[in-house]
């Protein structure tokens, strides 16, 4: 099952959440194995299944990233699972020095005001890459669109990094 | 996950950490990443006239196999000619650091990172 089918939805990044939360509440009640009591053990673990399934595609389309690392998979780019390396020099060597700023974060004077200038420059980047990978997929460039998905695990993998450190920091 | 001693040999002492001037002609520097796991490498060689590996500096941000891989092809490929490092393959680097499957694209990275900095020395030529 298509995950965006599943839901009646355009394959399309530009989403609108609520519409999918309404479809997905609609779809796991007619599934949910406990209205299925009556049903035989066939049936009911077919209900399991289906059920299991509607929720992988809810959590898989509601998050930006897993949403567009789902699009190009759709085109053959399993992004998350392969073991691809890249070598953009320039985009490298800015994660590098994000990753460095990162580090040195500890020692700034005022620490929460370097953490929001650096989510507000992973946030820049984030919408950078996300713009990219719209307009290349919209073009069926899939390939070029795959390539600003693998660059967008990058850019949430250090902002993952950085709220682990802020609340470590920060003692949250 | 359970490291094996040398993972975590290289990963509390790595070996030639650091970083060469790359404006310097003899220095060569490969970077690569794995958006699997958001890992970047930064692995810099100096080679001499005759194309041998003087030395090597590596700076990684990734996880303790990553460190590790990158740490152990520092050692390697000092000595070596390009033609032998470049020769150097993702399978020896696992199987000498015991890695498991779902840590040989640490060791993949690191094989990409020498012929990266290999590839970067032959442009500049």
């Amino acid at each position: 099952m298509r995950f965006f089918d599943l839901f009646e939805l355009p394959v399309s990044f530009q989403l609108d959440n609520e519409l999918l939360l309404e479809r997905y509440r609609e779809i796991q009640k007619k599934v949910h194995p406990d209205h299925h009591a009556s049903a035989s053990d066939n049936e009911k673990l077919l209900s399991v299944q289906k059920a299991s399934e509607v929720n992988d595609a809810y959590e898989t389309l509601k998050k930006p990233l897993t949403r567009a690392e789902y699009m190009v998979a759709e085109h053959g780019f399993d992004v998350r699972h392969e073991q691809h390396t890249i070598r953009d020099g320039m985009f490298l060597m800015q994660q590098m020095e994000l990753r460095e700023e990162l580090e040195e974060i500890e020692s700034a004077t005022d620490v929460e005001a370097a953490f929001d200038r650096f989510y507000s420059d992973v946030k820049q980047l984030i919408n950078e890459y996300t713009a990219k990978f719209e307009s290349e997929f919209n073009q069926s460039s899939f390939e070029s669109a795959a390539d600003a998905v693998r660059k967008l695990r990058f850019i949430y993998k250090l902002k993952e990094e950085a709220q682990l450190l802020e609340d470590k920091l920060l003692d949250f | 996950m359970a490291y094996s001693e040398k993972v975590i040999d290289h990963y509390e002492n790595p070996r030639n950490v650091g970083s060469f001037d790359k404006n310097d002609p003899t220095i060569a520097t490969g970077m690569v990443g794995a958006p699997a796991c958001g890992d970047v490498m930064k692995l810099q060689l100096k080679i001499s006239e005759g194309g041998i590996i003087e030395d090597a500096k590596f700076k990684t941000y990734g996880c303790g196999s990553a460190i590790a891989s990158s740490s152990l092809v520092t050692e390697w490929v000092k000595g070596k000619s390009i033609e032998e490092a470049q020769k150097l393959s993702n399978t020896e680097i696992a199987e000498e650091l015991a890695l498991p499957p779902v840590k040989i694209h640490c060791s993949i990275l690191a094989e990409d990172a020498i012929k990266a900095a290999i590839e970067d020395y032959k442009s500049r030529k």
